[in-house]
């Protein structure tokens, strides 16, 4: 089953090239200066239209998570047990995301992350999250494989 | 801001729920007149005393639904609206009626969701995978379809668990309480003949021996789809003054909205009915202290809880506390969805939240029969839609 992919738009499209580069592009307004995060047309505090696009390190701590023990929708069914994550950036915006390479006993809420890069297609790039400390990056994931 | 509480719910109707329909089907127009048939029947007002109705969705239209219902029902109105607030939309309905009639637009308003099946289409249609996305839009453009949907975060179940773990983190986690939360009000959904597990109460033990969904949540925490739905109908305190039953009048009412998907709340934690419920007591001149019966929107146990909390039931982190400390059914010493919620009753989509509103109007009027709380004047409604995205209360009061 074919799972459900990003399709960039005119106004998404920045981050989605920046990931395909392995960088984390964010929106930054040049009016208040809030981040902003998922991209939009116009600055999430102020509304306006002057923002700019910066590279952030992907820093990161996890907000909040659960472990799914039935699939979300039948295309995750590959993916059970799902890591579905809250992930809230140094910048302080938030993402959804998944964690990879965590042994489900080390996940906890306040955990530092770091990135994965994981293309998906060649024309997407997903952005998954993993310990930032190699000592609870347990297992090594399949995805992480893909990045060698 | 300033409500009379002159505008007060009459009449009350609710198909009984059940998991596997055994009636006929029909279409939700017919649902719509049969329940508007049914609700005025029991205010004892008339099809031409109608001059408002507000609606939400119907299978038959996608769009100018308040004008077609309108046309169905033969009756002309003065005021029209329809809700999209998803599980808040019941009580977003009632709030709305009520101000059209304190301004005088309109002075009987029929509110009503049905959600019964309806009748096979005899041409076959192809299967629309949109039924897998639930709450969350697959549309190109939607922020849910780039951002949410792609990494599995999609329908209502992880949002839900996503808040609870927050919460866990924050303030601590009880399953125990939270399974006697389930084991209360499936006490009163066991004596509720409308409800789907009527006659079936659970134990705590019974929820924590059943599985876990999406950690934290178990199954029996989370609402079994039903066929189902309800209506009432609102009038003015001079129509009411001359109907069968005891008025519910609607003292105080708020809804707040803040996100569609909890990534992106400032703190997950921190729920939109809590300024919903504070505008709403504020009108009212009351406190949740004064409230009789509680019923608030349960699509989850979390829900609940965080209700319970923010609308200032008991103090932030207090209220797994609350409900060790308290007996929540019907005869208790603090009555919460008396009918056995929804977690009871069973969810029927989107009118889920009217079998909240009915059963508040059904204690006020006195008409609970085996679940009837004593002395019963106030109560506090509430309704959830999305994944704590967008809330409504309301505080009602017999007349």
């Amino acid at each position: 089953m074919t799972k459900p992919l990003p399709q960039p738009t005119p106004v998404t499209q920045p981050f989605w090239d920046g990931l395909l580069e392995q960088e984390i592009r964010i929106q930054h307004c040049r009016d208040c200066g809030a981040w902003v995060f998922y991209p939009r047309s116009h600055c999430r505090r102020c509304l306006s239209d002057q923002l700019d696009w910066r590279v952030v390190s992907g820093a990161a701590t996890l907000y909040s998570f659960t472990i799914t023990r039935q699939p979300t929708a039948p295309f995750f069914a590959d993916e059970v047990p799902q890591r579905l994550a809250v992930v809230e950036l140094a910048e302080g915006v938030r993402m959804t995301s998944t964690l990879v390479g965590i042994a489900d006993a080390d996940i906890h809420i306040g955990m530092a992350l770091r990135p994965v890069f994981d293309p998906v297609s060649a024309d997407i790039t997903m952005l998954r999250f993993t310990a930032a400390t190699p000592a609870t990056a347990a297992a090594v994931s399949h995805t992480e494989d893909r990045m060698t | 801001m300033v409500l009379r509480g002159r505008a007060a719910i009459v009449g009350i109707a609710e198909y009984p729920h059940q998991r596997r329909y055994t009636g006929p089907r029909k279409f939700t127009l017919s649902q719509w007149a049969e329940l508007t048939r049914m609700a005025l029947d029991d205010a004892g007002l008339r099809a031409s005393d109608i001059n408002g109705i507000v609606c939400s969705d119907i299978r038959e239209s996608g769009m100018f639904t308040p004008a077609t219902v309108v046309e169905y029902l033969g009756q002309p109105v003065n005021f029209a609206e329809r809700i999209d607030l998803g599980g808040a939309t019941a009580v977003g309905m009632i709030w709305r009626a009520a101000a059209a009639i304190e301004l005088g637009i309109c002075d009987v308003v029929v509110c009503a969701l049905p959600s019964l099946p309806i009748p096979s289409n005899p041409t076959p249609q192809p299967f629309n995978p949109a039924v897998w996305y639930q709450s969350s839009s697959p549309n190109w453009g939607s922020p849910q379809a780039e951002f949410d949907i792609p990494y599995g975060n999609l329908a209502q179940n992880c949002g839900y668990a996503t808040i609870a773990q927050r919460y866990a983190a924050q303030y601590g986690y009880d399953p125990r309480a939270m399974a006697k939360l389930v084991a209360d009000q499936r006490a009163s959904g066991a004596l509720n003949p409308n409800a789907a597990f009527f006659g079936a109460p659970v134990t705590p033990d019974d929820v924590l021996a059943s599985k876990i969904i999406a950690d934290p949540l178990r199954m029996l925490e989370i609402v079994m789809p039903v066929a189902g739905g309800g209506a009432v109908v609102l009038a003015s305190a001079e129509v009411a003054s001359r109907c069968k039953h005891r008025p519910v009048f609607v003292k105080g009412f708020g809804e707040h909205l803040t996100i569609k998907t909890p990534t992106y709340a400032a703190d997950m934690c921190q729920t939109p009915v809590g300024p919903a419920s504070r505008q709403a007591f504020g009108m009212a001149g009351l406190t949740p202290a004064d409230m009789d019966v509680a019923e608030i929107y349960d699509c989850y146990t979390i829900t609940v809880l965080l209700t319970l909390e923010d609308a200032g039931f008991c103090p932030k982190g207090a209220g797994m506390a609350f409900i060790r400390d308290h007996d929540l059914t019907c005869h208790g010493d603090r009555p919460v969805n008396t009918h056995g919620g929804q977690l009871g009753m069973g969810q029927a989509g989107a009118a889920g939240g009217m079998t909240q509103v009915v059963e508040a109007a059904r204690q006020i009027m006195g008409r609970a029969d085996a679940r009837q709380v004593r002395d019963c004047h106030n109560a506090y409604v509430s309704g959830t839609g999305g994944v704590m995205s967008e809330q409504s209360a309301l505080v009602l009061q017999g007349g």
